[in-house]
């Protein structure tokens, strides 16, 4: 077991150095002068000057990426222009907000999908089948960034149900003291259940939001492993021995249907990691997604960068869990490892 | 007497979007404890479609259109849902082809056992493993305790086929139907299963539906053969009266196209022409008229069916009838 | 070497039977892929003569008066600066559909080049092409494509570069696969036997093979493409003000949809989920064409 994850560790390297290389080729493609760039609209001849030495451009490509990488370990991540604060320490204030909403909107997403995937495969034909169907079809198709706005709009606006459509609490409530930087579960430390209704109710549209753009891919990939899964030599021998409707859907079909959709994860998370972007924007949450949309529109580069950065390492860990759980999950991969 | 599983004029039909596929019709056998039956035909003939409606376990287009299947007197078309399940896997087992494929590729042999004597017994915890590791040692795996943590791409096609048989006979079934259990195994391996599915049917009492394309592997094995024509079942009776004296012109070509001793391969005879299209609207009531050398008007007449002995049937307009003596 | 050409040109044209058959089973079976087949024609007229069909200059503010909702005169209702909503929608049709396609085309032709060269070459060639692709999959596509539209500069052409980039690893995948088998597929042996150059066997023999499903693939991820562009603009990049985006429209909507000014950006809202649908029926209906093993 300890092998397997050893070596799918070893496998995420070279993604890892991948992943560094194309935001330091990011960094350089700027055009024109990337310190100019970097020093922004106001910036000085001596200031340009300052970060061209600071970045190291006066040297060779070779070694300024080695400045890059060394600069990166050292958690110097460069400046915000905006707020003049270290970028490093900006993302990882606003980091938890993003995944806080990344993650409730995949378990919603998920809670949703997986039933209806089986639902729909043990029923082929029936009126659950056509529904996965079509939100498999439609829910790919929703923009985001649309549905967002129409949830908000008629669950805000026509049925008031829901808060107004900005940021992760009622304006009135502090935020709970930090200690996982989740709300729900800092308000819940907190005993504070004002603060956890409060966080709740923000949190529902824009993670409802998110999961309905996952849940198709996952409702779709669920349905299709489970047909094939269904119709599978091993299915039979468990009916033919009698074992219960239960025992043959969970205990011998879901188990090997969860392996194809398994490796669909690693694609779901980079659709939702992505709308969260879109998602951050619309309900105006203050997570590393709309700071980089403000860094981006103010043409402010080094907390873009560092957001594409953290985007793709947390990516590539997120693969990398997957990867392990996949050879947890199924044992011949373990004889492979 | 009552026999321990009878099928009476079972008709199955399927729906599907190209028409309306007769697979099974009036199709009667019987089966006494502790004999083994051959239930041999081409592939395609209809002999998966009626082992799985003797089981229920029969694809959710299929439907039986009319007829009785009985086992052990119970009348096993009105037992539904979980009154058929206990049935199954406890009194009628089966173990299929392709023994790799045909186990959970993600559980533990031993788990596998485990799930089936959990479901059809009251053994808990250490009993249970004990049992299952019984079970495994019963079909002659070597070193059982550990091969109860195998994982089925862990063991050889043949373990695989042996795992699938502790399965089935976990319980102590008293019908086994074996479908072309030796499919996919190689030729030493195909016997010693055989070996292995005869003496345990003989240890324990246990009758066995071989289901089979391969006529000698039939004729080595079992008692009686049923031969199976396009959903019918054209001839039934004694092994030996069958290969001796066939009395249905498909038994006899079948009997033919089979090598035995020192038959050179030019001397097999092919059966001509296909199986016909079961969905054809038109089929004629001998499904075999149109592949038949000895037919003639009569045979557009509804089959008859001749008891040449009281063991020996058939279905056919011109029987040969002076092999029956 | 007449007669094989012969067999293989009713082959042709059984295949072509075939397939004709089954389009006509598939429309019967799903007939929302007619209803998408319909939807597509009108997009592609719409972006063809959009702008000639436009009741009104989409530019022009205070055709109407301001934060109107939809009428007679203006059926999707005007915008805060008095446009009329319809008639940016229909000219958008052809930046958004142009978008995706460039980019679209741009990804199928490089990224399916370099995925038969890597299946038909194999070994370095292979690793190199592989290494690229692994390395666009690293990250979250939507995140890379902001990140290079940043990095690039705030332009249109950016962004379709920047969309097709994010694709590249699919049509890489797809006609790496393809040509995997098809290197050692008997009749591309003959043909090398026959004296053929390599390049020659790559471009007649192999190539010609990956087409049908990098058309599907094609199909399959139009809707995403446009989808991405779209986002893009959304958040601010690529297109600017006043230029009729639906992405953008939809970000110009956002701020009133909170006190009830809903049209702004329902319509190009929908209009894009339409198009996005559309696409995605359409490529589900091609693969089921093509490929209809892979039906989900």
């Amino acid at each position: 077991m300890l092998a397997t994850i050893l070596k799918r560790l070893l496998g995420a390297v070279p993604n890892l150095i991948g992943v560094v290389i194309v935001t330091f080729l990011l960094t350089r493609a700027l055009p024109g002068d990337p310190a100019a760039f970097f020093a922004g609209p106001a910036g000085t001849a001596e200031a340009v000057e300052q970060i061209r030495v600071k970045l190291g451009l006066d040297k060779p490509l070779f070694e300024q990426f080695f400045l890059y990488v060394r600069d990166l370990a050292h958690g110097d991540w460069g400046n915000s222009l905006a707020t003049g604060q270290p970028v490093l320490t900006e993302l990882t204030t606003r980091l938890p907000a993003s995944l806080e909403l990344t993650l409730v909107g995949l378990v919603v997403a998920v809670v949703v999908a997986i039933p209806l995937g089986i639902l729909a495969a043990t029923r082929p034909g029936s009126w659950i089948d056509h529904l996965c169907r079509a939100v498999a079809t439609a829910g790919v198709s929703l923009p985001t960034f649309f549905t967002g706005l129409l949830l908000a709009y008629v669950f805000y606006f026509l049925l008031g149900w829901a808060p107004s459509p900005l940021g992760r609490l009622d304006p009135y409530l502090t935020s709970p003291p930090h200690v996982t930087g989740f709300y729900l579960i800092d308000s819940l430390l907190a005993r504070d259940l004002e603060v956890f209704v409060s966080a709740a109710k923000q949190l529902l549209l824009p993670a409802l939001t998110l999961a309905l753009f996952v849940l198709a891919p996952l409702a779709r990939m669920t349905r299709a492993a489970m047909l094939g899964v269904l119709s599978a030599d091993y299915i039979r021998t468990a009916r033919a021995a009698g074992l219960s409707g239960s025992t043959v859907l969970f205990t011998y079909a879901f188990r090997n249907a969860l392996l194809p959709v398994m490796t669909t994860l690693g694609m779901v998370f980079s659709f939702l990691l992505g709308s969260n972007v879109l998602v951050e924007k619309v309900f105006a949450w203050p997570g590393i997604g709309s700071f980089a949309i403000e860094a981006l529109v103010a043409s402010d580069y080094a907390p873009v960068q560092g957001f594409v950065l953290t985007m793709a390492l947390l990516y590539v860990f997120l693969n990398l869990a997957i990867d392990i759980a996949y050879g947890i999950v199924d044992p011949r991969m373990r004889l492979h490892a | 007497m009552s026999a321990l599983l009878s099928v009476e004029n079972l008709s199955i039909e399927f729906r599907t979007r190209g028409g309306t596929v007769r697979a099974i019709e009036n199709v009667s056998l019987q089966l006494e404890t502790g004999e083994s039956l051959g239930l041999v035909g081409e592939s395609g003939s209809g002999k998966s479609v009626l082992s799985f409606a003797i089981l229920g376990i029969q694809d959710a287009a299929a439907r039986i259109t009319q007829g009785t299947m009985r086992f052990a007197g119970q009348d096993m078309l009105a037992r539904r849902g979980e009154a058929m399940k206990t049935l199954r896997g406890r009194e009628l087992a089966m173990i299929f082809q392709n023994p790799r494929v045909a186990l959970n590729p993600i559980r533990q042999a031993g788990h596998q056992i485990e799930d089936v004597l959990r479901r059809h017994t009251d053994l808990k915890g250490a009993a249970l493993r004990a049992r299952a590791i019984e079970c495994l040692a019963e079909v002659r795996i070597p070193d059982p305790e550990r091969r109860f943590a195998a994982y089925p791409f862990e063991l050889s096609g043949g373990m695989c086929q042996r795992v699938m048989i502790a399965i089935a006979l976990a319980c102590r079934p008293r019908l086994l139907i074996a479908d072309e259990p030796t499919t996919g195994l190689d030729a030493t391996t195909q016997a010693a299963i055989m070996r292995l599915i005869r003496d345990l049917g003989r240890e324990k009492g246990m009758a066995t539906l071989l289901i089979t394309h391969d006529l000698g592997l039939a004729r080595e094995f079992c008692e009686r053969l049923a031969v199976m024509h396009a959903g019918h079942i054209v001839e039934q009776g004694p092994t030996e009266t069958l290969f001796r004296a066939s009395a249905h012109p498909y038994t006899e070509q079948l009997v033919r196209a089979t090598p035995v001793g020192q038959d050179r391969l030019e001397n097999l005879a092919a059966i001509p022409g296909n199986l016909p299209d079961l969905r054809r609207v038109d089929l004629p009531h001998c499904r075999f008229a149109e592949r038949c050398q000895r037919g003639d008007a009569a045979c557009a007449s509804p089959l008859p069916r001749h008891a040449l002995t009281t063991a020996h049937l058939v279905a056919c307009h011109r029987p040969r009838l002076e092999a029956a003596a | 070497m007449p007669e094989i050409t012969l067999a293989s040109s009713t082959q042709a044209a059984n295949a072509w039977a075939q397939r004709w058959r089954m389009l006509r089973y598939v429309v019967a079976e799903n007939p929302l892929s007619l209803v998408a087949f319909l939807l597509f024609a009108a997009f592609v007229m719409l972006a063809a003569i959009g702008p000639w069909l436009a009741p009104f200059d989409p530019l022009a503010s205070n055709v109407g008066t301001p934060l109107t909702p939809p009428s007679s005169a203006h059926w999707f209702g005007t915008d805060a600066l008095g446009r009329d909503i319809l008639s940016r929608v229909m000219v958008a049709a052809r930046l958004d559909l142009g978008i995706a396609v460039a980019a679209v085309g741009l990804s199928c032709i490089l990224g399916g080049l370099a995925g038969a060269c890597a299946g038909y070459f194999g070994g370095w060639t292979d690793r190199i092409v592989g290494r690229i692709s692994d390395t666009i999959m690293a990250f979250p596509l939507f995140v890379l494509a902001m990140g290079i539209v940043a990095a690039l500069g705030n332009t249109v052409a950016n962004i379709v570069l920047a969309t097709a980039i994010i694709n590249l690893p699919f049509y890489i995948r797809v006609a790496r696969a393809e040509s995997t088998v098809l290197r050692n597929a008997a009749f591309v042996e003959a043909a090398r036997l026959a004296g053929n150059s390599e390049a020659r066997l790559l471009f007649h023999h192999i190539i010609p093979n990956i087409l049908p499903p990098i058309t599907v693939q094609i199909s399959l991820n139009m809707g995403w493409a446009i989808l991405n562009a779209a986002g893009l603009s959304f958040i601010g990049l690529g297109v600017r003000p006043p230029q009729a985006e639906w992405g953008i429209m939809v970000a110009e909507g956002a701020q009133y949809i909170v006190s009830g000014e809903w049209w702004i950006a329902l319509f190009p809202g929908a209009v894009l989920m339409l198009a996005v649908f559309c696409f995605n029926l359409l490529g589900d209906s091609l693969r089921d064409l093509v490929d209809p093993r892979r039906r989900t």
